[in-house]
């Protein structure tokens, strides 16, 4: 007995993949950015990611069964990254461009109040290990739950949440090192750097288990 | 939560603020993605010509049709979207555009195309 397999007409599908495409444009782009930390980059992320889902999408639909496609997306952007890295063999070839993400989001004032600390904030999510700082983008930058974030990451809810636990923790140790740091510059002499703070806090994180 | 870092969670919500796509990189985009769906029409047209020769085919034109009929509309709240956008100067621009995207994306397309 064969499987029946229902082909909706193509208009449709297009209809309702321009939905899609509207819907998490923004999102695709911001996760892009983040994870890249280059608009270029971020802009041919983007562009690859809905061409790769334009492709697969009818049968994205059929095997979704109802479920938000949002995950599906960013699974792929989250693909397409990894193979960009493969590919040049390296990493963001240049931080995240700061200045402008701020000036794009947030007000003068803000800018002048919190710059310094969001830009520790940022600096410190470029420390971590890739997989926790895409689900902190995930989880911060998109609004997604832990099940979308287990769905695109292709993990279990739990294993997830652990992963999402384990990134805050390690970000807390990486930013409270470097707002120690100039407290004791000076007077410090063991020479430690942010990436010090980040590989002792993932030693730690990972001393109570595996993120897996 | 340490001293340093009292809410960490709300830090990172204002520092991964969502990034808004440039307007550039939209109106590419939506050129590919409505290029795709015009080639896809003209493919149809072509080859519904062909089948025309071979009986075989004379049932298939029909559905060809409906397709091709439909197809132009299917991409049209991002048509309407970009009208709302550009400004007339810029309209050949966005064509000239267009069309080089149309002849970059062309392998592109023949895979879609063998897809859908």
């Amino acid at each position: 007995m064969t499987e029946q397999v229902s082909h909706k007409p193509k208009a449709q599908l297009d209809a309702e993949f321009s939905e899609l495409y509207r819907a998490h444009l923004r999102d695709v782009y911001s996760y892009a950015y983040y994870r890249v930390g280059d608009h270029h980059d971020a802009e041919d992320l983007t562009e690859q990611t809905f061409l790769q889902a334009y492709r697969h999408f009818e049968r994205a639909q059929r095997e979704s069964h109802g479920r938000p496609l949002r995950p599906w997306l960013i699974r792929i952007a989250h693909n397409l990254a990894a193979n960009l890295y493969r590919d040049r063999s390296r990493k963001p070839a240049s931080p995240i461009d700061e200045t402008t993400t701020l000036a794009a989001l947030h007000t003068t004032e803000q800018l002048v109040e919190g710059r310094d600390e969001l830009s520790r904030v940022l600096d410190g999510v470029r420390l971590l290990p890739d997989d926790r700082r895409e689900a902190l983008i995930m989880r911060f930058a998109l609004g997604m739950d832990n099940r979308e974030i287990a769905r695109a990451l292709g993990r279990s809810d739990g294993a997830t949440k652990v992963l999402i636990h384990r990134a805050i923790r390690q970000l807390e140790e990486i930013v409270g090192d470097r707002d120690a740091a100039p407290a004791a510059e000076g007077g410090r002499s063991d020479g430690r750097t942010p990436q010090d703070a980040a590989g002792r806090a993932a030693t730690n994180a990972r001393g109570s288990g595996s993120d897996d | 939560m340490t001293e340093a870092t009292p809410n960490l969670e709300g830090l990172l919500r204002e520092a991964l603020a969502p990034v808004e796509p440039p307007e550039d990189l939209v109106e590419r985009l939506e050129s590919t993605l409505m290029s795709i769906t015009e080639m896809a029409v003209d493919e149809l047209e072509a080859w519904e010509l062909s089948a025309m020769r071979d009986p075989r085919n004379w049932g298939r034109p029909a559905a060809a049709i409906v397709l091709g009929g439909t197809a132009g509309a299917a991409l049209v709240l991002l048509r309407a979207r970009r009208r709302a956008h550009v400004a007339p100067a810029g309209v050949s621009g966005v064509r000239d555009s267009a069309e080089r995207t149309i002849r970059d994306l062309g392998r592109e397309t023949r895979k879609l195309l063998g897809n859908l």
